[in-house]
């Protein structure tokens, strides 16, 4: 039993002689190297989407709020809200020990982009609340624009921190595109933003969101294709198994969303279906970038090879 | 704050002399009352213990190898005799080796997992070495994927993350870590890094000169990505073959480059959706 040539099996299947020289990757009984995060995807991924909606969504808020769009900018207050707050839920909830999560705020560590991230949504949770309860209830209304300001202000760094947090891990299909996870997951947050704005605000306030979906759409779909290039063989699991097909429906949804936005957003039904569409498309980006994750990190040929070419 | 107010010390296993008698991951169990983390056959040689995990603190490796052309068997500690290469311990034409190893947290110089931990329970320790601290851990996970040997993991019934402390309790009382002091061979050696490394570089070129020439060391090198390791190896083949990363680098290395990306993405944002409103904005209002 030698058990330990993972490639030799590998090799076999392709038809090519075990004769050649070395195969071109080791493994330790096909073990994986490094450990697959042990989140749940439903929390993670989850948060990633929520995350992404309520940052982005609270600069949308910011703009229909100073544009005069009032309808828009209230509910993209509330939407913000409601995704900041199951965030928090969804965090708390994948702990090991979720009665220590205020431990997150026990020390500030730059190193850590999960420490970075539980101070930006400690700020930036109260922000979005306050903005979303002073735009329901008519109340405050300049401590409502302030927080309206500061939510819109915070909210970028919380679309975008997500793409650090994931790739700051030993997981090849993460780490690998380090530089363009922030672009990709601003891409999807600005997507899903412009798609709750077409889904909630009325049609007459949705051309910026129509505008928004469109250029969220292509800039997603190219940073998408850039990291693929980027990761070589390592793209793979951007391709194959589930995360494949979560990243094609994202891709096939976030496009035909965008386009449909920018070309018929003008009409309700097609406002609340391509919305919808940009919305369901952000969730299978982060749900397909995590699975992809997943399968990275559980193959040991995506730890070896990578590592074996640098050298 | 980590400068150690001890001299920094690690281990230095020599899976040359390595016997695969496992007497390391039991007295570690027991020294450090790690619970069972189950019992089952794997199919992978003497190896049921499996990976480095939560409740998994040495690990030995088990490879059965055909061996190659031209490959020497070990001699052991003895030199090599008169009559060339030896034998195997009776194996009839001595066609396979055996490659053992005791695998364990490496203790990084540049740790990933103590990087990335937001709550700061992962720690550097007086002695260079890197500890959960157990009543601060929340069980967030995040050192799990960060670290690059797949050594840390949480406890599922537990939910926090436990791994290797280097038998910090002993280290305090001036004893030696249990797995060191279990190994009957010395192939787990432990004391001060410096002198290991000196010791490991001095036992490769004995085994080259004895005509082994695939030992190598993995680990020591103080300008790997790690910044070299607290924990180091002597390996018959290459890394990957026992399981671990051929030239593993530090998560946070890029962290800068990635901080600066994530602020350009969120300015993009930004201005992504201010041009959004902007442009449109002409016509309609």
């Amino acid at each position: 039993m030698t058990g330990t040539r993972g490639a030799g099996r590998r090799r076999a299947r392709t038809g090519e002689q075990l004769m050649v020289p070395r195969a071109e990757f080791d493994s330790y009984y096909g073990r994986p190297v490094i450990k697959a995060p042990s989140w749940a995807a439903r929390d993670i991924a989850g948060y990633f989407f929520l995350g992404g909606l309520a940052g982005a969504g609270s600069v949308v808020a910011a703009g229909a709020h100073l544009t005069g769009r009032g309808r828009t900018a209230t509910a993209m207050k509330v939407s913000s809200l409601t995704a900041v707050s199951l965030s928090a839920a969804a965090l708390i909830h994948d702990l090991g020990r979720p009665e220590r999560f205020a431990n997150m705020l026990r020390v500030f560590k730059p190193t850590s982009p999960m420490s970075v991230g539980s101070w930006l949504l400690s700020a930036y949770g109260p922000a979005a609340g306050a903005a979303a309860v002073s735009a329901v209830t008519g109340r405050l209304p300049r401590a409502g624009a302030a927080a309206t300001a500061a939510a819109a202000l915070l909210g970028p760094a919380v679309a975008a921190y997500t793409g650090v947090l994931a790739a700051d891990t030993a997981v090849p299909a993460w780490h690998g595109a380090h530089r363009e996870l922030p672009y990709l997951f601003a891409a999807s947050a600005t997507a899903a933003a412009a798609g709750m704005a077409l889904v909630a605000g009325p049609v007459r306030e949705n051309t910026p969101a129509r505008c928004a979906a469109g250029l969220a759409a292509l800039a997603e779909t190219a940073v998408t294709e850039a990291a693929e290039h980027r990761l070589g063989m390592v793209a793979e699991t951007y391709r194959e198994g589930r995360a494949g097909t979560l990243l094609r429906a994202s891709r096939v949804l976030t496009l035909a969303g965008g386009l449909a936005a920018a070309c018929l957003g003008h009409r309700r039904p097609a406002a609340v279906a391509s919305g919808l569409a940009l919305l369901a498309g952000s969730v299978c980006t982060r749900f397909g970038v995590f699975a992809a994750g997943v399968a990275s990190a559980e193959d040991p040929k995506y730890t070896v090879v990578p590592q074996r070419e640098g050298t | 704050m980590s400068a150690g107010s001890e001299e920094r010390v690690g281990f230095f296993t020599d899976t040359s002399v390595c016997i695969g008698c496992k007497a390391c991951e039991v007295a570690c169990k027991e020294w450090n009352a790690i619970p069972e983390d189950g019992l089952s056959l794997s199919g992978m040689s003497y190896d049921n213990t499996q990976a480095l995990g939560a409740s998994t603190w040495r690990h030995v490796a088990f490879i059965e190898q055909p061996r190659p052309e031209g490959r020497t068997e070990l001699p052991l500690t003895e030199p090599a005799s008169a009559n060339g290469p030896r034998h195997g311990d009776g194996g009839p034409a001595g066609d396979m080796r055996w490659l053992m190893s005791s695998d364990v947290c490496k203790h990084c110089t540049h740790a990933a997992c103590l990087d990335v931990c937001p709550t700061g329970s992962l720690f550097r320790t007086e002695f260079g070495t890197v500890v959960v601290q157990e009543d601060i851990c929340n069980g967030c996970g995040y050192c799990v994927p960060a670290c690059p040997y797949g050594v840390i993991e949480q406890r599922p019934d537990d939910g926090r993350a436990f791994k290797c402390t280097l038998c910090y309790d002993r280290l305090g009382a001036g004893q030696e870590p249990a797995c060191a002091k279990a190994c009957p061979t010395e192939s787990i050696r432990f004391g001060p890094l410096d002198e290991l490394r000196e010791r490991a570089a001095l036992r490769v070129d004995q085994l080259h000169k004895e005509g082994v020439t695939e030992a190598r060391l993995y680990g020591h090198d103080p300008d790997n990505g790690v910044g070299g390791d607290g924990a180091f190896f002597l390996l018959l083949d290459r890394p990957e073959v026992y399981g671990l990363p051929p030239d593993p680098v530090v998560t946070t290395r890029d962290l800068p480059t990635m901080w600066k990306h994530a602020g350009a993405a969120a300015l993009s944002l930004l201005g992504g959706l201010a041009l959004s409103f902007a442009l449109p904005g002409r016509g309609r209002r």
